[in-house]
């Protein structure tokens, strides 16, 4: 090869990567952009000056209970909640190389949402307790799950299958155990079912931001192994990948991150199973995926949720905006997958 | 299957073995039904049972009878039709994974008749049905035409998925449709989970013709639904119009559930499971696999509604919610018995 076309390669890679970097910091800057506007403008405008006042701890009369008590938990929950689902939903999909083998879709989210309902209904607990019921179920779901389409190997569509039935299980269950409530309500049972930042506080922000951070932190410094993955476990293997530990690690990661999200806004429809595609769509198959994925979670939990509160009639929990906007997407990916014969 | 699906028509009709087998069913769905008016948060005695038949409610018992008589009306026609347009299904798309439920059916007629409800103002209960019908035919098209895109045609596993992301986006956009209307949301959950509580003779009568219809067409298409079973050209060859056979059917099975959800909501896996159990019971011969079908989904559904009634008491659990919970673990086994191949 001559230096010529080597130097082009090089030209062409660095530039690749200032575009992506661009891409990126323009996702940041849109997620920022939304969470400003959440802030600032809802049923009547509050100026961005009394906005900043009362982020930085001041006693501004009426701004402080609307951005400070309202819109505030909201949006930073709205961010947390997004960026886990797009992160972790990416992972698995990557991991397993089918968009449809999102957590949202094989009932990952159902079996922490199921734990979740189950604590706060049944045990009445509150807090971490919650959350880390909501992870231990998810990580035996996934187990479950991979457990029951295991035979000579797990294929995909099986996986999907066999999570899919779970899942119905599972969505019976919170409905039973919601009935067994004391009072049957549309809110608690919209959001263990669809998912709703509806009654979001600034104290559950903190396990949130810790699981995202933890768990965030591991997938990130596996990203190069989950690559690898991406071309195959026989390709992984021979490129020095220990497959099944790294297989281990992204599930409990990935199921982390879910699962302490849906405990908290109950599983937001379709936002894992949709930011991966996109994301991909964007930066190219071979960028920064896992970023990109996890910043266009966060955009569509806050765009969904500022769509369902103001933009649309009526008023909508954000599961129910992102599950329309999620089902056709749904059924066209599976769609083209027929039409390449990749599900049969 | 068993030794006797491979039995000649003749010595078929003749085996004693099955007409038993159906007695022995017929004879189960009625002491289900008689538990089903005896037990629930209260629990009632024989005497006020004859008592509340012969017209008289004067106490709480008796007036529960009454509620319940209707209900568990229902839940037999209910079941029943969902037993037999499961097992149809099955035979049409020759597919062990059809369910009106999983292939997204139910749903579409749910989202039909919310539809229907939130902005065409429809209210009679005929309407209802119509709308609903309508909802579950173009669900099972639909469904059909886009498990069947790509190669190998409409295989189970690729209309199992197209039929359960169908059933997903649909049960989304129910719930899009019902949450701001304040006056049809407190029967949100009617659209979403079926159930058979609340059940009254004025609402159960008008669905009745669309139910003989559909039982009639389905019955009658045993014999079709045999060739079916050989594969599109060994049927062809034996001188039955394939896509008309499938589209009669078809028809049938629709009608079935489509009125089924207009008056009960979306129920799901007993057409999956049902067929099933029946095909071990008296073999793949559909003239005896359909009456059977009929008669077990309607043991089924009583037994779940029963169920439903006892373990949450004093409140219920709508029967949806029951037959999702046995029946899914059944889709999973069925799902993992396929060999991967053959998916």
């Amino acid at each position: 090869m001559s230096s010529a076309s080597l130097d082009r390669i090089v030209i062409n890679r660095l530039r690749r990567s200032r575009k992506q970097r661009v891409l990126i910091a323009a996702l940041i800057a849109i997620v920022v952009a939304i969470f400003a506007l959440a802030l600032s403008y809802g049923q009547s405008l509050t100026p961005p000056g009394e906005v900043i006042r009362v982020l930085l701890g001041e006693n501004v009369p009426g701004a402080a209970f609307t951005v400070g008590q309202l819109r505030l938990p909201r949006a930073v929950i709205s961010v947390l909640a997004g960026l886990s689902f797009g992160f972790g939903g990416v992972a698995f999909q990557v991991m397993l190389r089918n968009p449809l083998a999102s957590p949202d879709i094989i009932g990952i989210s159902s079996g922490a949402s199921a734990a979740a309902v189950f604590a706060i209904v049944v045990l009445s607990l509150k807090g971490p307790v919650v959350s880390i019921l909501a992870i231990v179920a998810g990580l035996g779901v996934a187990l479950v799950v991979y457990g029951l389409s295991y035979r000579n190997g797990v294929s995909g569509t099986r996986l999907i299958l066999v999570g899919i039935g779970v899942s119905a299980m599972l969505e019976s269950f919170i409905a039973y155990t919601l009935s067994q409530a004391p009072a049957w309500s549309l809110q608690e049972a919209v959001r263990w079912l669809t998912g709703s930042v509806n009654g979001a506080q600034l104290a559950q922000a903190a396990p949130l931001l810790m699981a995202l951070l933890v768990f965030g932190g591991v997938l990130l410094s596996r990203a190069r192994d989950l690559e690898a993955l991406r071309l195959g476990d026989d390709t992984a293997a021979a490129l020095g990948v220990s497959v099944s530990r790294t297989r281990v690690i992204i599930i409990v990661a990935a199921v982390g991150m879910i699962a302490s999200a849906t405990a908290v806004t109950g599983p937001i429809a379709f936002v894992a199973f949709l930011s991966g595609p996109i994301a991909a769509r964007i930066v190219g198959s071979n960028g920064p995926v896992l970023i990109a994925a996890a910043l266009i979670g966060a955009v569509l939990v806050l765009a969904g949720d500022y769509a369902g509160q103001f933009l649309l009639p009526g008023r909508y929990p954000v599961g129910i905006v992102t599950g329309v906007l999620g089902a056709p997407y749904l059924i066209v990916l599976i769609v083209r997958a027929n039409r390449i014969g990749g599900s049969s | 299957m068993t030794a006797s699906s491979t039995q000649t028509p003749a010595s078929a009709g003749a085996n004693p073995d099955r007409g038993l087998r159906l007695l022995g069913l017929g004879a189960l769905l009625l002491v289900l039904c008689a538990t089903s008016v005896m037990v629930g948060t209260r629990s009632v005695g024989w005497f006020d049972i004859s008592e509340a038949l012969a017209g008289k409610v004067d106490t709480i018992g008796r007036a529960a009878v009454t509620v319940r008589i209707p209900r568990t009306l229902l839940a037999v026609v209910a079941g029943a039709a969902l037993g037999l347009s499961g097992a149809v299904m099955q035979g049409v798309t020759r597919n062990p994974l059809a369910d009106p439920g999983i292939l997204g059916v139910n749903m579409g007629a749910s989202l039909a008749v919310v539809i229907g409800v939130a902005w065409f103002n429809i209210t009679s209960a005929e309407a209802y049905i119509w709308t609903a019908i309508l909802g579950a035919g173009c669900a099972a098209v639909f469904v059909y035409c886009i498990g069947s895109l790509g190669r190998g045609k409409a295989t189970p596993l690729k209309l199992a998925l197209a039929g359960a992301a169908t059933s997903v986006a649909f049960s989304s956009l129910v719930i899009a449709v019902v949450l701001p209307r304040n006056d049809i949301a407190g029967g949100i959950r009617s659209w979403q989970i079926g159930g058979v509580g609340g059940a009254t003779f004025e609402r159960i009568m008008p669905v009745l013709p669309f139910l003989v219809i559909g039982f009639a067409i389905s019955l009658l298409s045993a014999r079709k639904l045999n060739s079916l079973a050989l594969g599109d050209e060994l049927a062809a060859g034996l001188g039955e119009r394939v896509a008309l056979a499938r589209a009669v059917a078809s028809l049938g099975a629709i009608l079935l559930c489509g009125a089924t959800t207009a008056i009960c909501g979306p129920i799901g896996f007993v057409g999956l499971v049902v067929p099933h159990l029946c095909r071990q019971l008296v073999g793949v011969d559909h003239r005896w696999l359909l009456p059977f079908a009929t008669v077990a989904g309607a043991c089924l559904l009583v037994a779940a509604d029963i169920f439903g009634r006892i373990v949450a008491r004093p409140a219920e659990l709508d029967v949806g919610i029951v037959t999702a919970l046995v029946g899914a673990p059944f889709f999973i086994a069925i799902v993992r018995r396929q060999r991967v191949r053959e998916l």
